[in-house]
């Protein structure tokens, strides 16, 4: 680790447009913190090292000419979920092996023209499936944070698990992310970064692989509130490509972080209140209640009665998704082939060898709740229970809450190969209990870094704000940034 | 609800997923135990309730019906596993 890749992308922005440092310098300084990272943390699956040099380059001369982009010379990691143009695009999984597309995602294009440069592709869960980043085809990533007095290897929470580590890890200034459950926010928290999903439709999907496409979201994990801020403006976008986005102003996120949260009304939900939650999360939600009220916010108690089934609806749902998006993955157009008798067998033959288990699960749930006589009973109900979740939502805000404040995560970091969770799917599932309620009704949802656990692991709080009103949820989220100060692990590695 | 090691083979083969030998087996207890927990929406009272749609409240954009993209069979089949003159493919399907 050295100075330069300590800065957040504000610092570093100043810096060089003060010409105080390069873009050349930064992203050197990043490529050798990879470098000395890697082994140990396997957050990166691909690094480009000529590219990042070069892009650095030009961004350094378009800086010196006056020229310069709202990211520019800033080195970045992209999530292996976004099509990266002739760059490895494989959602860690092996049916995608070696696909590198002709084009570029919407989302790392419009960071490219801001300036950012790419430093490479970071690892997840395979196809955003997980909880742990354990699903990857790339192998687990590991969490830059342990516990203190161990030396026992975390997981960085999922499916954005090779994000959140680099981010937290200094192997990147910022980091893009998906969430379709939870995998922003629930791995900014476990690292002690900063996870926004905002609201559907707030960014194109186009050039990203799909999983579950009504309920994908794009955001980014960084390391403070500010850098978040500045990261969604580049990201987000109306494109013609995407008639699922929406065609709104994209407004300076940055300029809301300075208002007062005076007055405003913070919503506790008394069904996050679950069984078996450990003390520390209930304290640290409390403390998170006392920091708003000190900061002269009003505190609402509310209900979001749906809010247990909010998670078995997802899981009817996103496999229903999956099983459709991923039937494109035939062995014939692109990545993994395995021969077979005819053209069945080959279909079926790559399918089993290309795909792993939880994403093989989630296929096989999707297509049966799909199937003839299911229908109704699994997807037409789960779809109407997301009506009812979206409802309950609606009801708080149209009684005045500004935003709601709950726990990200049940629990900080845990093991990685935890035995419980891998015997049980549904325990791992149960990571995403406070965040998925926020993808099934489509708003916006951050996760900032609040404290840290008894054995020093950090733990983060969540907003969730009206659709379309990320302003209100970066100006909120600062509060919880200002009280908690920001969190950083001891380099071990 | 719960599925058999039939009913398992049978959406494996609907899925295009094949199944090593012992694999259905152990996938009919994973199904279970998540059929199993989404079994709990059961309890909710959805009389008159809509199925969610559209998560976003959204007229949807319309464009003119127009060609924007295209002459690029060469991208397209750039990354397929076996072409032939710009053509993908697969092993013999009709007789």
């Amino acid at each position: 680790m050295t100075e330069l890749t300590a800065l957040t992308i504000a610092e570093a922005r100043d810096k060089l447009l003060a010409k105080e440092i390069s873009s050349v310098d930064m992203t050197e300084a990043y490529l050798s913190a990879i470098d000395a990272a890697n082994a140990a943390l396997n957050t990166y699956v691909e690094i480009t090292p000529d590219n990042a040099r070069k892009w650095a380059q030009i961004s350094d001369e378009k800086i010196a000419k006056g020229e310069a982009g709202a990211l520019e010379g800033i080195p970045v990691g992209i999530k292996d979920l976004f099509g990266t143009e002739g760059v490895r695009t494989q959602a860690c999984s092996h049916i995608l092996d070696g696909f590198k597309p002709r084009y570029e995602s919407t989302v790392t294009q419009n960071l490219w023209d801001d300036g950012a440069v790419m430093l490479g592709k970071l690892n997840m869960d395979e196809f955003a499936m997980g909880s742990s980043n354990e699903t990857s085809y790339d192998g687990n990533v590991v969490n830059p944070w342990r516990a203190d007095g161990s030396d026992a290897a975390l997981v960085p929470g999922g499916s954005s698990g090779g994000s959140a580590s680099a981010v937290a890890a200094q192997l990147c200034a910022a980091a893009t992310a998906t969430d379709t459950g939870g995998s922003i926010r629930q791995p900014a928290a476990l690292t002690g970064t900063v996870g926004i999903k905002p609201t559907n439709g707030r960014w194109s999907r186009w050039g990203i692989v799909a999983f579950a496409s009504s309920l994908d979201h794009a955001g980014p994990i960084t390391r403070d509130v500010r850098d978040a801020a500045i990261m969604l403006k580049s990201m987000a976008s109306v494109d013609p490509k995407d008639t699922t986005s929406v065609d709104r102003p994209v407004p300076n996120y940055e300029a809301a972080l300075e208002g007062s949260v005076k007055g405003m009304k913070i919503g506790i939900p008394k069904e996050y209140r679950i069984d078996g939650m450990p003390e520390e999360i209930e304290t640290l939600w409390q403390q998170g209640i006392d920091w708003y009220r000190d900061a002269g916010a009003e505190i609402v108690d509310i209900s979001l009665p749906h809010t247990k089934y909010a998670l078995p609806a997802y899981y009817i749902v996103a496999p229903a998704e999956a099983s459709s998006n991923l039937a494109r993955y035939d062995g014939v157009r692109y990545g993994l082939r395995v021969q077979g008798d005819d053209i069945v067998d080959m279909y079926e033959k790559t399918r089993a060898a290309g795909f792993g288990d939880e994403v093989k699960r989630r296929i096989m749930i999707g297509t049966y709740v799909l199937s003839a006589g299911y229908y109704d009973a699994y997807y037409l109900r789960a779809q109407k229970v997301r009506t009812l979740i979206k409802q309950d939502f609606e009801k708080a805000y149209a009684d005045g809450v500004d935003a709601i404040l709950t726990p990200a995560t049940p629990s900080p970091a845990f093991a990685i190969g935890d035995e419980e969770m891998a015997a049980d799917p549904v325990k791992m599932y149960l990571n995403d209990v406070f965040t998925v309620t926020v993808n099934m009704a489509g708003l916006p949802g951050i996760s900032v870094p609040a404290g840290l656990s008894a054995n020093g692991l950090p733990m983060g709080l969540q907003l969730i704000g009206r659709a379309f009103d990320e302003e209100t949820l970066f100006k909120a989220s600062m509060v919880i940034e200002r009280a908690a100060g920001r969190f950083a692990p001891k380099a071990w590695w | 609800m719960s599925v058999d090691t039939d009913t398992v083979k049978r959406v494996a083969r609907l899925s295009r997923i094949a199944l090593a030998d012992g694999e259905a087996e152990k996938m009919t207890d994973e199904l279970n135990t998540i059929l199993g927990f989404v079994e709990q929406l059961n309890e909710v009272d959805i009389e008159g309730v809509e199925p969610m749609t559209s998560v976003v409240a959204t007229d949807m954009r319309k464009r003119v019906d127009g060609v924007t993209d295209g002459s690029k069979a060469g991208d397209i089949v750039a990354n397929a596993p076996v072409t032939e003159d710009n053509f993908f493919m697969v092993p013999k399907v009709v007789e």
